[in-house]
């Protein structure tokens, strides 16, 4: 990378994501890349979900962010390679859990139709908990309960 | 009006973009309808998803033309005889069985064309499956559980989710009609099946099939959805906000 796009990375990765603000979009691996032509920078980024209704704002973040740091540059959407939970950092995942949404298992792939997964609470770490609704508050979240704490939580799907 | 240049590709990603796109529409009307809140989530989400999938398909199929047509153009700007979606996706929503197995349906076929699709040589719609894929599987979970739920729950859902499926059965027969990309239909039988079998319901009998949605012969249905649809955006042309 050079300085320009380092500059450019890190003013970007300070953007968060709208619906999940303690992630940043460089925790969940949205964003994809810098590069630079010219003394103009292009930030790569990708949804997380086909119909994702956060990608308006996170461009709009992402231009304010350049701009607030003195680059001149835009942002281009990109589908391939299609975005997957396991691009999410450690950090993410650990913010995630902190923030009381249980992060996604670490898995790709399909599974079995009807296939249990085995998710812990965030609160009391049980791993005694149920599904409630398949689609959550967002696209990229499910809501579960917890069996133990009787908490309810949102669980971030594995996609 | 637009007039669309449609190479064999591109009548395949119209067609495929416009599938996803009605659907999405029909699954939007239950906003504000759903049976519980939990489910009003997950039809917005889904049709969220679907309508998603359809603005890649038409941003390819844009690319694919060449002609500087927009996502919207496509969406706004033809008329009910340029369409090129299938039937059964343009049939009213009915009530929450019927829309159930219809999803149920669809998205058993749509598992073949995304793992089709993940292969084909024209990137751009190798990347919109892979992520249209995964959404897809848990549209096809979640309206498998329901089937069975509403098969396997009361007469009441019973007799409803058994008349939303031989209802729906006679559309059915479009989604395997020859294509760039053609899912098996005895592949799609031995997937549904069992669900339907655990569901208590029986699989209809294939008879006669509707077809001419890929050619733009459309029911009533679709011309409605489109004047609403549609009305904004030509009321107002080039309107943006």
């Amino acid at each position: 990378m050079s300085p320009l796009e380092q500059a450019a990375w890190n003013a970007a990765a300070t953007v968060v994501d709208p619906e999940i603000p303690v992630l940043t979009i460089a925790d969940l691996g949205v964003l994809r890349g810098v590069t630079e032509t010219e003394g103009a920078v292009e930030v790569t980024i990708t949804p997380t979900y086909s119909g994702c209704p956060a990608m308006g704002v996170i461009t709009l973040d992402v231009e304010l962010a350049l701009a607030r740091a003195g680059l001149t540059g835009h942002v281009r959407l990109v589908m391939e390679p299609a975005w997957t939970t396991d691009w999410m950092t450690q950090e993410g995942r650990a913010k995630l859990s902190a923030y009381g949404i249980a992060p996604p298992a670490k898995t790709a792939g399909r599974r079995a139709l009807f296939a249990e997964t085995e998710v812990a609470c965030p609160r009391c770490g049980s791993l005694a908990t149920e599904t409630l609704a398949e689609f959550g508050s967002t696209s990229c979240k499910a809501l579960r309960r917890c069996l133990t704490c009787r908490e309810p939580f949102d669980h971030f799907r594995c996609h | 009006m637009i007039t669309t240049r449609e190479s064999p590709l591109v009548r395949f990603l119209l067609g495929r973009a416009d599938d996803a796109l009605i659907l999405g529409h029909r699954l939007s009307e239950w906003t504000g309808h759903a049976p519980i809140l939990e489910e009003e989530l997950a039809l917005a989400n889904m049709g969220l998803d679907l309508i998603g999938q359809a603005r890649g398909l038409y941003d390819a199929a844009a690319d694919a033309e060449a002609c500087g047509h927009t996502q919207d153009d496509f969406a706004y700007l033809r008329d009910v005889q340029h369409w090129r979606n299938v039937l059964l996706v343009e049939l009213p929503r009915g009530d929450f069985a019927f829309t159930m197995a219809r999803q149920f349906l669809y998205a058993a076929a749509q598992e073949q064309v995304h793992a089709a699709a993940q292969q084909s040589p024209h990137a751009p719609l190798a990347a919109l499956a892979a992520k249209a894929a995964k959404e897809n599987a848990y549209h096809l979970r979640h309206s498998a559980e329901w089937l069975i739920r509403l098969g396997d729950g009361t007469d009441e859902s019973h007799n409803r989710a058994q008349t939303a499926l031989d209802r729906l059965w006679p559309y059915t027969g479009e989604l395997f009609e020859a294509d760039q990309i053609t899912p098996d239909r005895a592949q799609w039988l031995a997937e549904i099946a069992p669900v339907i079998a655990r569901a208590t319901l029986t699989l209809p009998k294939d008879g006669w099939m509707q077809t001419g949605g890929r050619a733009g012969r459309h029911s009533e249905h679709l011309g409605h959805l489109l004047a609403e649809m549609q009305h904004i955006a030509r009321s107002h042309p080039g309107a943006t906000w």
